[in-house]
């Protein structure tokens, strides 16, 4: 007698991407560090350039990115990572070279590190999470912490009177002939992360293109050094920094829509 | 190979080029600035990698990164400039990655000004930047000098994974002599096993001076302590002149070594059993062979164009056995011979006053 048996299909719809080590990251709950890492690792592994990869890690609550991503890596010096991807590319030019920044990192001390790379058309990519504030040290005003926003060096909200105001590097650098891509995102929602995904991916793709400088700048939360829930972070997230930091496409170069 | 009229920045830069040098990177500071302008000619035409950074503190950052590479990687420039290259120094040696650092000192302190000094020396031969560690530090006295040195410069750091400064002064770099070129040697073709060039059918490289617990720190730091005893037992160099029957040692490097030199020869003339060492290397200084010449004469003399910085060097190394005199010049004055002549004579009449 003929016996059928069902043969169940497997098949693997979500796994650890080969590009991520099996280190517990040490962030905190909530942190969308873990979320923008596994973005950068996804998006490296559909390229298939994990071998090819130099990872820039900052000073910073990322600086153990190296643990963390199964490829190369170096730390920098505070803020001085795009000097030292600059220094890493140009030896190797056919090699991707990535930096993985914090707002205080790369708005604050690596201000002009970042310009001047942005300026030369270093063909690198930059991934730049801004959380509106100093992680690492316990959560110290940044560059990017908004007006009137609470933090451990500005216990009373940030006083533009004494501290001026928030600078929005996206704007900025997009001013810049240097760079080819450069957009914000934002890690609060699915849809967001999706968005944010297909950035990054572009992003990549113009380094690999040689098309000129790339940023995908990340909106995140920080939970212990906002003082807020992760749920509610998402929402503070949201209703306050989206309004000062639009997400968006800020330099697109025409060359973008072949990739 | 022929000897020809060369400057001494630009004798540097091509001894780089053919010691195999494949990433510079550095900018604009008399009195090196020749140097810079050379190579951002030489190595493209080479297809090597030439760049202008915005500062001094992305400068050595950009070595720093391409250091991880293994290439030959160097930058130039002078006192301040070295100053604002501190940060970048420290991650370097606590990265354990070779490199070469050429500084051209010049008058300080602040701006000062661009006449040739000695007075990075404190800042040179310590540290150069936080934490434990020295550089190698090559003092050359002459054009010649400068190339040879520049060539073992880029071997030591090799051989030792290590940081080395040349330290030469805004009168070395400035000055023509007849010298010559070493051949051309081509850049190496396989790069070191630890550097970064993708985890290609390997497990990942990483490159850190980041340990998180005080164990791993102090590991680090006792491996650092390991390679820099290694270095001073096997690496000082220095150069002696008539210290055989020398009742007088004069101890001077660099410029100051030169015109020390001179006088050494005017008192030899005038029959006053004077010597000289001249220390080529800074760190590790020969104190060695200093304590062994401290037992044979009379007196040491210290030459510098600072305020007296090597001095201390010469003091541990002779320990108190003998009076320890200085003679030096500041902000940015090359002494003369004849000067340097009276001090010795001076503190020789004033030592068989005493005898």
């Amino acid at each position: 007698m003929l016996q059928v048996v069902a043969q169940p299909i497997m098949q693997t719809v979500y796994q650890r991407p080969e590009c991520l080590t099996d280190h517990h990251t040490h962030y905190c709950p909530g942190c969308t560090h873990g979320i923008a890492h596994r973005l950068l690792a996804e998006a490296i592994d559909e390229l298939g350039i994990r071998t090819q990869t130099v990872l820039v890690a900052p000073v910073g609550c990322s600086v153990f990115v190296y643990d963390y991503f199964n490829v190369d890596a170096c730390v920098a010096a505070h803020g001085r990572a795009p000097a030292m991807a600059t220094g890493l590319k140009r030896v190797l030019p056919d090699r991707m070279v990535i930096t993985y920044q914090g707002d205080g990192d790369l708005v604050s001390i690596g201000a002009g590190e970042i310009l001047h790379a942005a300026a030369r058309g270093e063909h690198i990519t930059t991934i730049f999470v801004n959380n509106a504030v100093y992680g690492m040290t316990g959560g110290q005003m940044a560059p990017t912490t908004l007006v009137g926003q609470k933090t451990t060096s500005s216990a009373q909200g940030r006083s533009v009177s004494s501290t001026g105001y928030p600078i929005r590097m996206s704007e900025l650098l997009s001013s810049l002939d240097g760079t080819a891509y450069i957009v914000r995102r934002s890690l609060h929602d699915p849809a967001s992360i999706r968005k944010a995904k297909k950035a990054i991916l572009t992003a990549l793709k113009v380094q690999q293109a040689g098309l000129g400088f790339g940023m995908v700048e990340l909106l995140s939360t920080c939970p212990t050094n906002w003082g807020i829930a992760p749920d509610k972070a998402l929402e503070w997230l949201e209703t306050n920094m989206l309004p000062y930091y639009p997400v968006g496409d800020y330099k697109v170069v025409p060359e973008v829509a072949a990739l | 190979m022929t000897r020809e009229l060369l400057k001494g920045n630009i004798a540097i830069a091509e001894a780089a080029v053919r010691a195999g040098l494949e990433a510079y990177f550095g900018y604009p500071i008399t009195p090196q600035t020749e140097l810079l302008e050379y190579l951002s000619v030489r190595m493209n035409e080479l297809n090597r990698v030439f760049l202008q950074a915005e500062s001094e503190v992305a400068a050595i950052n950009m070595v720093y990164g391409a250091a991880c590479t293994g290439v030959r990687v160097m930058t130039s420039s002078s006192s301040p400039g070295i100053s604002l290259m501190q940060e970048g120094l420290s991650y370097i040696a606590g990265a354990n990655l070779p490199c070469v650092v050429v500084d051209m000192m010049r008058g300080g302190p602040g701006l000062g000004n661009i006449l040739p000094s000695q007075g990075d020396y404190f800042q040179i031969t310590r540290s150069a930047g936080h934490g434990d560690y020295h550089p190698i530090v090559l003092a050359p006295a002459s054009v010649q000098e400068a190339i040879d040195f520049t060539t073992l410069a880029f071997d030591l750091a090799d051989q030792y994974r290590h940081l080395v400064i040349l330290a030469a002064d805004g009168q070395i770099g400035q000055m023509m002599e007849p010298a010559e070129l070493p051949p051309m040697t081509e850049p190496r073709k396989t790069p070191p096993e630890w550097a970064l060039r993708g985890a290609q059918d390997r497990p990942r490289n990483v490159i850190s001076s980041l340990f998180m617990s005080g164990e791993a720190e102090e590991a680090h730091n006792i491996a650092i302590q390991k390679r820099l005893r290694k270095i001073k037992k096997t690496e000082p160099r220095w150069q002696e002149y008539n210290t055989d029957d020398a009742q007088l040692l004069v101890i001077a490097y660099g410029s100051a070594g030169r015109v020390a030199y001179s006088a050494l020869e005017a008192a030899r003339a005038n029959g006053l059993k004077v010597g000289l060492m001249r220390p080529q290397t800074l760190w590790p200084f020969p104190e060695e062979r200093l304590s062994e010449l401290a037992d044979r004469v009379e007196m040491c003399l210290v030459v510098e164009m600072n305020a007296g910085q090597m001095l201390e060097d010469v003091r541990l190394a002779t320990g108190g056995q003998i009076p320890v005199q200085f003679y030096g010049r500041m902000g940015g004055i090359v002494p003369s011979s004849e000067e340097v002549l009276k001090a010795i004579e001076t503190h020789y009449n004033h030592a068989a006053h005493h005898a």
